[in-house]
């Protein structure tokens, strides 16, 4: 039997570990790997799906407003429309707000407060969807149009009650028709933005809160030492200093608030029609595919498969103008 | 040539005492969540001159720096007793506006600490904190703090650029530029040069001799030779105490206190 000799047993011992090295990279790009197969297989699948709605509609479906299952004629603009006006509205209200949480609770408050409310932000992010709709539907929606409405639609609309416009909508354009509404009820675009803002806040302000903690401590001390005081130091360095992260989970709130099916289906009002007014009922992809996929079949179950793909669409685009406004920001400060 | 300029250098503390102290502190004592880490400190820092605060680790040394600005005050439960007078007005009343302050005391870190802004930013940002400057008014203020901390030539090309690229001395003499283009009367260094290599540590020291002749100048420094070949005068604490206090010369060769001697000899410390 040879013996093995010292630099025998190196050798096989550095062959191990290529052989092991090579085995763990495999492992990881496996995994990397599924990411982009689920992605593009959900993007294939819904397109593939929705070929019957794209080959008898073509272009015209991205651009018509009717959704007729009478005639079985269909249009992705309503739903599109309402999808990115809600979300739109969520980050909107949710981003100033998480950012004046983040902001108190990294910079601001006392150190014996910033556990506890910080776990209550998580907690608040692990609600189930159902149960903001259902706030949203049976709380929310019947103060809104008992108290906020009425003084939106008399005060900036161009429908109010008593007939008098006001200054705002004599004057200040399109605000009149955003807030003007003969339609009774609180369910509306507004208050479905409202909704999404209140369930995204918890993602935003807690990445926010997160990304601010990592700001090194002689940065600011630096800008304190200039006479900056605590809001220049969080917007002038704090902020610039974070700015990817901060984007990263604006976006992450952004994608819940477009996918957002639930709530949104409670609080929207579910009407296929396209109106300029915040205060009117609207629908967006989600909750129109989870209102009709259960009933339809052939060429509407198509068009509901189209809608999903466009989905991915519009959020691929959305994510695209962030990374656009990063890069044009970051060649501002000359990077 | 440490040896001989201070020998070229000579500054009567007497004389110094003559006239009023820059910075004049009193009886100070310093807490930290409870802990004293400053003990009833007295000490006369001349104007127009540089001052080291030299040390173990521990013994308070940028702890007191710290409290020449406030900038302790960003945090809960410090607390500071006792009083500074600039210029014969006591800092530590809560009275004393803190703009007002840092726009006197200027600060540059142990680490250099660029904004992440342009190099122009960098040196704009503190100023448009204090005066509204027309732009070609502005420039000349950001050439001139550039060109004092000795950074302008490396610079004037890329001033739009971001400040993150510029290399450790580099970055460290930006924070000097930020420092005084507000045009403070005294300057605390806080170890400047401890994350720098050599020749970097060089430039800066060579930057403090001559920011001298405009600003007053505190230095806290673990590095004993830089005390030596820098300052004027020299700060010896231990323990949150300040040992000894005298000409950089004296404290050097020699001491009235054992506990100086030992720590400069290298016995402890």
């Amino acid at each position: 039997m040879p013996v093995a000799t010292p630099t025998d047993i190196l050798e096989q011992r550095s062959r191990r570990d290529v052989r092991h090295e090579r085995l763990f990279r495999w492992l990881l790009k496996g995994c990397a790997l599924i990411v982009l197969a689920a992605l593009l297989g959900a993007a294939g699948a819904t397109l593939w799906g929705g070929r019957d709605a794209f080959a008898t509609f073509g272009w015209h479906f991205l651009v018509s407003s009717s959704w007729d299952p009478g005639n079985d004629v269909y249009g992705a603009l309503v739903p599109v429309y309402g999808t990115i006006v809600t979300s739109f509205i969520a980050l909107l209200i949710a981003v100033p707000i998480s950012f004046g949480i983040a902001l108190y609770l990294s910079e601001v408050a006392p150190t014996w407060l910033r556990t506890p409310v910080a776990s209550a932000i998580e907690l608040l992010a692990g609600i189930p969807s159902i149960i903001y709709g259902m706030w949203g539907l049976f709380v929310f929606a019947p103060f809104f149009a008992n108290h906020i409405k009425p003084w939106l639609t008399n005060n900036l609309g161009n429908k109010p009650d008593d007939g008098k416009l006001s200054w705002v909508a004599e004057h200040v354009p399109f605000v009149g028709k955003l807030f003007g509404s003969d339609y009774p009820f609180g369910a509306s675009i507004l208050v479905a933005g409202i909704v999404l803002a209140i369930m995204v806040i918890p993602f935003i302000s807690s990445v926010m809160r997160e990304v601010f903690q990592t700001v090194p401590t002689r940065l600011k001390e630096s800008a304190y030492a200039l006479g900056s005081s605590t809001w220049e130091v969080s917007w002038d360095i704090v902020l610039p200093y974070t700015r990817s992260a901060v984007i990263g989970g604006i976006f992450l709130g952004l994608g819940r608030a477009l996918g957002e099916t639930m709530a949104v289906t409670f609080v929207l009002g579910n009407a296929m029609q396209l109106s300029a007014s915040l205060l009117d009922p609207g629908t967006s992809i989600a909750s129109t595919i989870a209102n009709q996929f259960s009933e339809a079949s052939g060429l509407q179950k198509s068009s509901l498969m189209a809608l999903a793909f466009l989905l991915f669409v519009v959020t691929f685009i959305v994510l695209l103008i962030a990374r656009l406004m990063l890069r044009r920001l970051a060649s501002k400060e000359g990077r | 040539m440490t040896d001989s300029a201070i020998a070229t250098n000579p500054t009567p503390v007497a004389a110094a005492a003559a006239v009023p102290p820059k910075l004049a502190v009193r009886d100070l004592h310093f807490y930290y969540n409870g802990f004293h880490a400053l003990k009833g400190i007295d000490m006369d820092i001349p104007s127009m001159q540089v001052t080291a605060i030299i040390g173990p680790s521990g013994c308070g040394k940028s702890t007191l720096l710290r409290i020449f600005n406030r900038i302790y005050a960003i945090y809960p439960k410090l607390e500071a007793k006792g009083s500074i007078e600039l210029d014969g007005e006591n800092i530590l009343d809560p009275s004393y506006s803190m703009n007002r302050l840092r726009s006197k005391i200027g600060m540059v870190f142990q680490k250099p600490v660029p904004f992440p802004m342009t190099i122009f930013e960098n040196v704009a940002y503190g100023i448009r904190h204090h005066e509204k400057l027309p732009k070609a008014e502005m420039e000349n203020r950001v050439e001139q703090a550039l060109r004092s901390s000795a950074l302008w030539n490396e610079v004037k090309d890329k001033l739009k650029q971001n400040a993150l690229g510029l290399s450790g001395g580099q970055q460290q003499r930006l924070c000097i530029a930020r420092a005084i283009a507000l045009k403070p009367e005294v300057l605390l260094l806080d170890e400047p040069t401890s994350a720098l290599d050599p020749i970097a540590t060089g430039r800066i020291e060579q930057l403090v001799e001559e920011l001298k002749s405009q600003f007053t100048i505190v230095i806290v420094t673990h590095n004993m030779q830089q005390a030596a070949r820098v300052s004027d005068l020299t700060a010896f604490m231990y323990l949150g105490e300040l040992i000894e206090f005298a000409q950089t010369e004296k404290i050097f060769t020699k001491p009235d206190k054992k506990q100086t001697e030992d720590y400069i000899t290298g016995r402890f410390g």
